[in-house]
């Protein structure tokens, strides 16, 4: 973890109600796709934590929705601005758990974090699918760049205003995907029923509202089946055996 | 210029240390910045047996401060004597502050001696106002008889360890049970705990937090906190470690002024990890500023 000042390249709408900010600064502390970072915001005690979806050497981007005040206020920063930031918070997705074929499965924003995950996982040499759910056609996002990356991409959405309709274990039901090993990232009820369902080890990026977001607080605590596990500094990421749903 | 101070006889280099429940067990803010550069620590708080502590959520955002309902998540008080503080003291060469809790007289007094008993522990702090559980903390916080018998039971255990009872906000007259708690033979005192709030996510209608209620702290509660800090030094004579909505050296300064030998810096360190580092190192400069040469000449001037 470290914290630094970070300069805004820009902070843009992507979607309906997503926006995509990319800031530069020290990116030393990042090691894997399924980090996050902890954002300060003029006028608002605590920080708020937004998974990275990429960075290089110098520089790292987030998706996010604006769901609140502090979100909305982070969604009027401009270029130029710079912010305090953590970076290279929580353990990430485990690249190395897979052997051959990973299928990952995204509700909604949650298909920002994989997305470096995805890149390693392709850098690699495996073959990568992703299976993404949206609720809407307006609300896809990351599109053209998992295309672009050579992942084998299904999109579902609810209202079946775009690709399948439906949801993603429906997808994952129809499709038959082949794959050893999974990644999962969004909604919690989703998450679960992807957990319970597929028979293949695999692992999911837990969320949960949270105070500091490096481990001092204990503020956002869930249960595991090796006892009580903070979200920000033991996950977000666990193995799919370890989560209590 | 002089930031050291004496607490019971133990010499910290300054007054700053993270409070109880904001800083874990010390050792997750290692590879934050060198730990040895404050005063002490006062480490989660224990309990006899492992808790889980309240459901998420556990947190909410209020202007200038937050609630939590932690609920005295820890490993217990095993865990603490066997793992935690060894492995903190041997990174750590400061003043280190057990954090004890309990939900029975007897409980306290089995987490106070079991404590006292570590050689790492220099001071042992008694949680007598934990607005988050049901059936302990904060009932024995609120009533002068029962914080005496929390106080008495844990000194006659404490083998001559200094011991100091941290006491709630959420009473009428906190000198009184200040008093109480001196007469009873504590050592010093910790003010203030985390004040009760709640917030209510409006569209569900239902409490922000899973536990309804939670403690309210940060920079807001900072001039509750001096008022208390401030009654309580001009009725008691044992030390304080003023605690509540301390944000900067200045406010460390006014803490001090307002009767205070220690500085808790607590909800603070949530929003700036670091922020324990940036105090020690502006203390200086600060004083200098007020043309104060030792901390120790402005404690209670008021």
């Amino acid at each position: 973890m470290k914290q630094g000042n970070y300069r805004t390249i820009f902070n843009r709408r992507i979607a309906d109600q997503y926006f995509q900010m990319r800031l530069e600064g020290d990116c030393s502390a990042f090691s894997r796709g399924g980090q996050f970072v902890d954002i300060a915001i003029d006028g608002f005690f605590l920080r708020r934590p937004l998974a990275v979806r990429e960075w290089d050497s110098c520089s790292f981007d987030v998706i996010y929705k604006t769901v609140g005040k502090g979100t909305e206020a982070l969604s009027l920063i401009t270029p130029g601005t710079v912010l305090n930031v953590l970076t290279g918070l929580g353990n990430g997705f485990d690249p190395y758990s897979c052997k051959d074929a990973a299928l990952l499965i995204s509700g909604g924003l949650g298909v920002s974090p994989l997305f470096s995950l995805a890149k390693e996982l392709v850098r690699t040499g495996k073959k990568v699918s992703l299976i993404a759910g949206f609720n809407k056609a307006s609300e896809i996002i990351l599109e053209n760049e998992y295309r672009e990356l050579g992942v084998n991409l299904h999109i579902v959405t609810m209202d079946g205003s775009a690709g399948t309709r439906g949801l993603v274990t429906d997808a994952i039901a129809a499709l038959k995907p082949e794959f050893d090993y999974f990644y999962t990232c969004g909604p919690k009820l989703m998450m679960k029923a992807v957990c319970t369902s597929l028979t293949v080890p695999g692992e999911a990026s837990l969320e949960e509202r949270m105070g500091c977001g490096c481990g001092i607080c204990y503020g956002c605590t869930c249960h595991t089946v090796k006892g009580p596990a903070r979200v920000c500094a033991d996950g977000p990421v666990f193995k799919k055996e370890d989560i209590i749903w | 210029m002089v930031t050291s101070v004496n607490l019971c006889g133990i010499r910290l280099e300054n007054p700053v240390v993270p409070a109880s429940g904001t800083f874990g067990f010390g050792l997750e803010a290692a590879s934050l910045f060198d730990l040895n550069i404050l005063g002490g620590i006062s480490l989660k708080g224990s309990t006899s047996e492992a808790r889980f502590g309240n459901e998420c959520p556990r947190i909410a955002e209020c202007p200038d401060g937050m609630l939590n309902s932690v609920g005295l998540q820890n490993p217990g008080i095993d865990v603490l004597v066997g793992e935690k503080l060894p492995a903190l003291r041997k990174v750590f060469k400061g003043c280190i502050i057990a954090n004890v809790s309990g939900f029975s007289v007897e409980e306290y007094a089995q987490c106070c001696s079991r404590a006292a008993a570590a050689p790492e522990v220099d001071i042992i702090e008694v949680n007598i106002s934990c607005p988050n559980v049901h059936g302990g903390g904060l009932a024995f916080g609120t009533s002068p008889k029962a914080a005496a018998d929390v106080t008495k039971a844990v000194k006659e255990v404490s083998g001559g360890k200094a011991v100091f009872i941290k006491l709630s906000p959420n009473v009428t007259d906190i000198t009184e049970i200040a008093r109480a708690c001196e007469d009873a033979g504590a050592d010093g005192l910790t003010l203030i705990n985390t004040i009760l709030g709640l917030r209510i996510d409006m569209a569900r209608r239902k409490s922000v937090l899973a536990n309804k209620y939670g403690g309210f702290s940060g920079r807001a509660v900072l001039p509750i906190a001096l008022r208390m800090v401030n009654q309580v030094a001009h009725c008691c004579s044992i030390p304080i470690m003023g605690c509540g909505g301390v944000s900067c050296a200045a406010d460390v300064v006014e803490m001090t002024m307002a009767g205070a030998t220690v500085v808790q810096i607590g909800a603070e360190n949530l929003r700036n990890p670091m922020v324990c580092k940036e105090i020690v190192e502006e203390l200086p400069l600060v004083m200098e500023h007020l043309r104060i040469d030792d901390i120790n000449e402005i404690r209670a001037c008021i």
